[in-house]
């Protein structure tokens, strides 16, 4: 489409508007109520243009361009006219610049540049002072308010949380809280969306005191999102954190931890030289790099050969770098000779790996973020998406407004369930009933996709068998869940044009993991739900790199892009790339390695950023397998809970300092840069790998991390095409064979399934390995907050998150809490066969009656003391969602 | 009541209805109207109705009715088959009034002299409703039922040929009943004046073929403005029916139509009767589900705002009624391509509905034939302020000015010249009384710089200063601006703040420019209608009163001693009687004077409020009022002496 603006000719795309033409032309138009991330608002109205052929001045942000029309965006009545509004907006704001916060980033300093503005001829504000700063991380300053309405449009068309909106009329019309209240009193969840958008200093986030002086894109650490930051530094320090909007994965929007949540980047508490503990029962010392890493190197080799290599695991991490997980089983496997290399993964998604792999042949999610935001039908299972994966709830949320229906099946009463079609409240680790249910109703009522299942599909007959029992009604006795909603679901699912599965934890940490996966993947197929944009079944990965450290090889039975070491072509492969003998048989598993420890079979455990003493289910196991090693080597960038243990700690660099990749949830490898040094002596852990699996006689001679991605992408048919070059701008999704390959939106495309053809695997329900009785009458299940992360090494070192989430709640439902006489913030004892923790009690009909909810975040109670460590026979991943647990003496909190 | 299930056993309910109607049946009908209501109507009836259940012997039918429009001398009776109009009706002694009307209409045949209209030029009482000039000189369309019929009883409105348009419709194809809506000529009663028939042809044309919402925007927001709740209050059916028509003609063979009437919930009587209305039109198969046999089915919502003036905005009405906030959005999109819900919408003022069902019965000619060139039919005006008949008056299109003020309205009171009438509402404009020949329709409105807006009419005489005028609309506007878009909400602000300025003695000539270049500003840049039509009061004020601004902002002159800060109050030397009126009325101490003896104001503390000048008896008329080099002296009235003599 062609245009003339101001006498040029100027092409735009089909559905742009006038503003938007202008600006891809190059042409300034003057606006402070447009945002690109925003629908179009209209309201400043300082971007008028003139349009041959139409009344008045039309506002050019809300007006479609048009093929032939002729645009005028500075005529001598529109200069006038635009001066005049302006000179309006002006005079109801303060003109103290020079100690305003926004000084030099403010917008309406910008505008005022450009307009030019003569003399204040109009009468000034009469506006109270009102700030507001109840918020952790950001300050409201009404006063400062241009009514842009921008913030509002965030918090409600892109994050779908409405926690302000305008209030009254005319001039007394003003940003509000409902009721007037704090803004900490809102449902506001401190995404700082708003203040990204906010054109002047009314919205300041707290942490930016100063400009920064240098800008760095690069990738969140958070969850498995993948959000691009820009992380703006000066001095050495981390001084603004704004989403980086070219990020194809988040489009520039953030959730409270990534934007507010970096505070442990410059701790104090920061590891900054060497540990080691001279003598067992000692204490740990400071030493210098080379007496620490020989130290390692000898008492590796000391214990090889003593006890053979497979005396000695290695637990690699999903919050590094593919580069340094590449690294890290390198060395494992080429320099100390073992398979025993595992990471957390086995903690969150093995089941999946395990299931989809059995299904389809490759278990990754299946589409990418954005098509999930136009998907007719989403069925969100066991993934509190809005908490765990705050920026794929997003598109979830787009998808709902655009008119799609959204079932959620969650024992809890989570944030997506309010936008909901049907909330299917099952039982924790019923899920299998639940989709046989699904399934058999579709089956019955003809939904099937007899096309696709009969041309891509194997098994169905042996499916349709094992579901023919699984009636809604006694899937109904099962679950809790009435039959007709899950006829309603499956009629939701299946009648659908396009319908995307999301599951995350609540799926895979099961003694049943691998089956609940199996159960997805027979549904999608069932109704052909799969191999098109915006369906799919779609696993949320849980750290930001679990993906990559899983593709790249930090897994026990499987090399760089699940090539088995077991299998003689792929070992050859790796043997003459690393020039060196690989052994054959498949290590052992993160839960196998420390019950291995624990067992004194294995003697020496090299840990790369990985909380175990916290993460791993059944802790006080866990601790008992760290204290029985005989040589503990932990590299982290805290003194965690697990270094405790260590006898060496090698201090260690965050994401922010150094370079790399990181591979998040929709298969996307993104850049990670090094935007600061590491503090003190800490070095980035792929020199730390590179230099000890020297001293074991593999050299590693890397001077670059982007050296080590392009031997990855050799030896990794799906990262093939990836180069450190080619993600410069814009990550690319595998598979990405070959250089010129775009990369991947979405797997198994018309039913072409990585295994040829996909598998159904029945898959008859069996109940979780512990259930509630007599003696332990609770369910106990457990997730994550959207304030913390994890073992809260990274967030609770960030006050304001520790504001919002403090230490250390648990969900009971109202009608249990009154039986047991339990108030809101008693502080009660919750035992499990495993152990005992104290917690606060939080009363909330989010948990259903007889489950109690906690989170995993907190050391002061931690959760997985409590939880069962029983395994997933396929995929080893522990039943971290389902134990029994009594509560016993409670009284009330301190406060 | 039985459904009617085809337009046959309509037509033959209005056979039965209308026969055994009795023209010489002695009749009261008592005004149920919001205003004669305020005076004790309901009550009135009540009384009427005790008094009749009383008197066996007297077969009197007893009802009450919609506004007449003649709010100003409510309560209203009329006593058929005479049709003697009384007014006033109880405002006194109520059981007298109740005692005499039975009693002397009936009984002999004669009204109450005294509780008949008296013209206000000439004195002489007038009997007889159709003699009375204020009715005499309508020609009512939209309110031809009002103040007839019982709003709540839908056999009254069927017996005055109510549905027989629609089940007319139901026989006509869509685009016929479109066709004939443009032929007639309707426009949009709500304002603007949109061609009816284009804005439906519109909605029935768009894309989106899956729904159709047909709206009812009765959110009448003008002040002083009811002539849309007379019409929901008084005749609902009317705005019921013409509703289904505008659903059939828009979707008929296309979609499903569904109805909301958008009403302030500051009427609730109209509520409460719009809602009466539907359910027994549904009941009677008007409404509803397979309306008389037929497959058509529409459904009618009643959707209560919450009182914003910017919600009578299609697209703000559209949020609103969505659950949203009533914030106007920038068209396109037009409601009758995306509106309600997102589905092709239509949106039409009440009066406007009102009137479909007459155009379709009695031809789209005989509509057409009645107004100027370009606006068709009558226009129903809220005629209010300095005019001695106050009340609701429909006139063709292309009456003029001085016909309404003048003719039906009886000019202004107290003899005093007219200085100008003020048309539109908040948003209108001020028309000079050298103008006032103006034939009223559309565009010679908008040409004299106005608009006609939904009918408010104000009448002001010399004592209204147009600048005062001004700040009082855009105090309103000002309120009552959305806030969304940044002209409507600070430039109506800056021209109020600068207008108070002038009225409060401290204008200079810039204000003036700069009044002028707000205001112009805010015309063109604002992003709806409340915006773009704010200025209106100020920029026509300017125009056609602009010496009043010069000598405000000149001479600390206020010409109507409107403006108290250019106005002083002093005590004529020669009048005063020294009865102390004045300085007992003196909330400061301001006014002081021995008994007997000459008062006087203490110009430093006096406060300007004029109490002296009301306490001071007219047969002294002793305080006067100065404005800069103007002086205001009352006149006396005649000794009491003589008046008793008289």
């Amino acid at each position: 489409m062609h245009l003339t603006i101001d006498g040029r000719r100027v092409e735009a795309r089909d559905g742009a508007t006038v503003l938007e033409a202008a600006r891809g032309a190059g042409i300034r138009i003057p606006t402070l109520c447009h945002d690109p991330k925003l629908k179009p608002w209209g309201g400043c109205r300082l971007c008028i243009v003139e349009v041959q052929g139409m009344r008045g001045f039309p506002a050019s942000c809300v007006t479609k361009a048009a093929e032939g029309m002729v645009v005028r965006t500075s005529t001598e009545a529109v200069t006038r006219l635009r001066r005049s509004v302006f000179e309006m907006i002006l005079a109801d704001h303060p003109l103290d610049c020079l100690t305003c916060r926004a000084n030099q980033r403010c917008e309406l300093q910008a505008v005022a540049a450009t307009i030019g503005v003569t003399g204040q001829r109009l009468r000034p504000s009469e506006r109270q002072p009102v700030r507001d700063d109840s918020n952790p991380f950001f300050l409201r300053d009404l006063r400062l308010c241009i009514m842009c309405a921008r913030c509002v449009r965030a918090c409600q068309e892109l994050r779908c949380v409405g926690a302000i909106d305008v209030a009254s009329r005319g001039y007394e019309s003003r940003i509000a809280v409902f009721g007037d209240l704090p803004i900490g009193e809102s449902s506001c969840e401190s995404c700082g969306e708003c203040v990204d958008v906010c054109p002047t200093g009314a919205l300041w986030a707290k942490t930016e005191t100063v400009l920064p002086t240098r800008e760095v894109r690069t990738t969140c650490p958070y969850c498995g999102c993948g959000c691009g930051l820009v992380l703006g530094t000066e001095g050495g320090r981390i001084v603004s954190v704004v989403g980086d909007i070219t990020n194809p994965s988040s489009h520039g929007s953030l959730c409270v931890k990534g934007r507010f949540g970096l505070d442990f980047v410059g701790s104090p508490d920061r590891l900054r030289k060497p540990l080691v503990r001279k003598q067992k029962g000692g204490k740990l010392e400071e030493a210098e790099w080379d007496e620490a890493l020989d130290l390692v190197a000898s008492r590796l080799r000391g214990i090889r050969e003593a006890h053979g290599p497979d005396a000695i695991a290695g637990l690699s991490s999903a919050k590094t770098t593919n580069e340094e997980n590449y690294l890290f089983q390198k060395m494992m496997r080429g320099a100390v000779g073992t398979n025993n290399v595992d990471h957390c993964a086995r903690l969150c998604h093995a089941s999946t790996v395990a299931g989809l792999a059995k299904s389809f042949g490759s278990g990754a999610m299946t589409n990418s973020m954005d098509e999930l935001a136009d998907a007719d039908c989403i069925f969100v299972i066991g993934s509190n998406t809005t908490e765990a994966h705050p920026i794929v709830a997003l598109r979830i949320k787009d998808a709902v407004h655009r008119g799609a229906k959204l079932v959620v099946a969650d024992p809890r009463r989570i944030d997506l369930v309010r936008l909901s079609a049907l909330h299917l409240r099952q039982r924790s680790g019923t899920d299998v009933a639940l989709v046989n249910a699904m399934m058999h109703v579709i089956i019955a009522e003809g939904l099937a996709n007899r096309t696709f299942v009969d041309a891509h599909t194997e098994g169905f007959a042996e499916l349709a068998d094992s579901v023919k029992a699984a009636t809604p009604e006694l899937a109904a006795g099962i679950t809790g869940v009435p039959a007709d909603d899950i006829r309603a679901a499956a009629r939701l699912y299946a009648g659908a044009a396009r319908a995307s599965i999301v599951y995350s934890m609540g799926i895979t940490q099961h003694t049943t993991g691998t089956d609940n996966v199996l159960t997805l993947a027979n549904l999608s197929m069932l109704a052909g739900q799969i191999g098109r944009p915006s369906t799919g079944v779609n696993p949320l990965r849980g750290q930001n790199n679990v993906q990559g450290a899983c593709d790249v090889g930090a897994l026990p039975n499987v090399f760089p892009g699940y090539q088995p070491v077991a299998d003689e072509a792929a070992r050859r492969k790796f043997e003459a790339a690393w020039g060196v003998k690989l052994p054959a048989a498949p290590g052992l598993t993160v839960v196998e390695v420390l019950h291995a420890a624990e067992e004194g079979k294995i003697k020496a455990l090299y840990i790369l950023g990985e909380n175990v003493a916290l993460s791993d289910p059944n802790s006080t196991r866990a601790r008992r397998a760290l204290e029985n090693a005989e040589f503990l080597v932990v590299q982290d960038i805290f003194m965690s809970e697990t270094a405790e243990y260590a006898d060496v700690v090698l201090p260690a660099s965050c994401f922010a300092e150094k370079d790399g990749t990181f591979t998040n949830t929709e298969r996307r490898v993104q850049r990670v840069r090094k935007a600061l040094d590491p503090p003190g002596e800490a070095r980035e852990d792929w020199r730390i790998i590179c230099e000890i699996s020297g001293r074991m006689g593999l050299a590693m001679p890397y001077t670059h991390p982007s050296e080590v991605m392009d031997e990855l992408a050799r030896l990794t048919p799906a990262y093939g095409g990836i180069s450190f070059a080619r993600i410069e701008d814009r990550g690319l999704q595998w598979p990405c064979r070959t250089p010129e390959d775009p990369g991947t939106g979405y797997l198994h495309q018309d039913g072409a399934f990585t295994r040829g053809a996909g598998k159904f695997h029945p898959t008859p329900f069996r109940e979780p390995a512990e259930l509630p009785d007599a003696e332990y009458p609770y369910l106990l299940t457990t997730g994550r907050l959207l304030e913390q992360f994890h073992t809260g090494t990274m967030t609770r070192r960030t006050a304001g998150l520790e504001k919002l989430a403090g230490p250390a709640p648990f969900e009971i439902n109202p009608d249990d809490a009154a039986r047991d006489g339990i108030a809101d913030g008693d502080m009660v004892a919750l035992t499990t066969r495993r152990g005992t923790v104290t917690a606060r009690a939080e009363v909330t009909e989010r948990s259903p009656k007889g489950t109690l909810f906690m989170p995993f975040h907190f050391k002061e109670a931690a959760a997985n003391v409590l939880t069962n460590d029983a395994l997933d026979p396929v995929a080893k991943i522990p039943e971290f969602k389902v134990c029994a647990v009594r509560l016993g003496p409670h009284g009330p909190g301190s406060g | 009541m039985t459904r009617l299930a085809t337009p046959a056993a309509l037509a033959g309910w209005r056979k039965t209805l209308q026969a055994a109607i009795d023209p010489k049946k002695p009749k009261l009908t008592v005004c149920g109207g919001t205003g004669c209501r305020a005076n004790g109507s309901v009550e009135l009836a009540e009384d009427f109705a005790k008094a009749l259940h009383g008197a066996p012997d007297r077969s009197v039918e007893l009802k009450l009715s919609g506004c007449h429009g003649f709010c100003q001398q409510g309560p209203i009776v009329l006593a058929d088959p005479e049709g003697f109009f009384y007014r006033g009706v109880g405002l006194g002694d109520r059981a007298r009034d109740v005692g005499e009307i039975l009693e002397e209409t009936f009984g002999k045949n004669r009204p109450v002299a005294r509780l008949l209209y008296e013209d206000p030029r000439t004195g002489e009482k007038i009997p007889r409703h159709r003699d009375i000039p204020f009715y005499a000189k309508q020609h009512r369309i939209a309110l031809r039922n009002n103040g007839r019929i019982d709003p709540n009883s839908l056999g009254d409105y069927v017996a005055a040929d109510g549905y027989a348009a629609l089940a007319l419709a139901l026989t006509l194809a869509p685009d016929e009943i479109i066709a004939s809506m443009k032929k007639s000529g309707l426009r949009g009663r709500g304002g603007a004046g949109f061609p009816t028939g284009d804005k439906w042809a519109l909605c029935r044309n768009a894309a989106d073929r899956t729904m159709r919402h047909v709206i009812c925007n009765g959110d009448e927001g003008d002040p002083g403005a009811f002539m849309d709740r007379s019409i929901m209050e008084g005749d609902p059916h009317s705005v019921l029916e013409g509703m289904a028509i505008g659903a059939y003609a828009m979707s008929g063979g296309i979609c499903p139509a569904e109805g909301v009437i958008y009403v302030r919930a500051e009427y609730p009587l109209a509520v409460q009767n719009l809602g009466a209305a539907i359910r027994d039109a549904e009941a009677a198969g008007l409404l509803g589900d397979g309306i008389l046999g037929t497959t058509f089915n529409f459904h009618v919502k009643i959707k209560e705002g919450a009182g914003a003036f910017v919600c009578g905005e299609e697209t703000a009405m559209t949020a609103s009624i969505e659950g949203r906030r009533g914030t106007p959005s920038p068209r396109p999109p037009y409601p009758a391509q995306r509106g309600l819900f997102g589905k092709p919408s239509n949106i039409n003022n009440v009066e406007t509905w009102a009137n479909v069902p007459p155009i379709l019965t009695r031809g789209a000619e005989w509509y057409a034939g009645i107004g100027t060139a370009t606006s068709k039919g009558t226009k129903v005006f809220s005629l209010v302020g300095k005019v001695r008949n106050c009340g609701l008056v429909e006139v063709p299109m292309g009456t003029t000015l001085s016909e309404v003020v003048e003719g039906i309205g009886g000019g202004v009171p107290g003899g005093k010249p007219l200085k100008s009438v003020q048309t539109g509402g908040p948003s209108g404009g001020c028309i000079p009384a050298a103008q006032l020949g103006l034939p009223v329709d559309y565009e010679q409105l908008a040409k004299a710089g106005s608009i006609m807006g939904s009918g408010g009419l104000v009448v002001m005489d010399e004592d209204t200063c147009m600048v005062d005028i001004a700040r009082y609309f855009l105090q309103f506007t000002r309120t009552e601006s959305c806030g969304k878009c940044a002209p409507c909400r600070l430039g109506t602000r800056q021209m109020l703040l600068v207008l108070q300025e002038i009225t409060a003695g401290k204008g200079t000539p810039a204000h003036l420019a700069l009044l002028e270049e707000v205001a112009s500003a805010v015309k063109v840049t604002s992003l709806c209608g409340l915006g773009s039509t704010a200025p209106n009061p100020v920029l026509t004020t300017l125009k056609c009163f602009r010496e009043e601004y010069e000598e405000h902002v000149n001479a600390s002159t206020c010409r109507a001693f409107v403006c108290s800060a250019m106005v002083s109050y002093f005590v004529e030397a020669d009048r005063c009687i020294g009865c102390g009126a004045c300085a007992r009325a003196c909330p400061t101490g301001a006014c002081r004077g021995e008994k007997k003896k000459l008062h006087v104001i203490d110009q430093s503390i006096c406060t300007k409020c004029g109490s002296c000048l009301a306490a001071c008896p007219g047969v002294a008329a002793a305080v006067y009022r100065k404005s800069g080099d103007l002086t205001r002296r009352e006149p006396q009235q005649k000794r009491p002496a003589a008046a008793k003599a008289a």
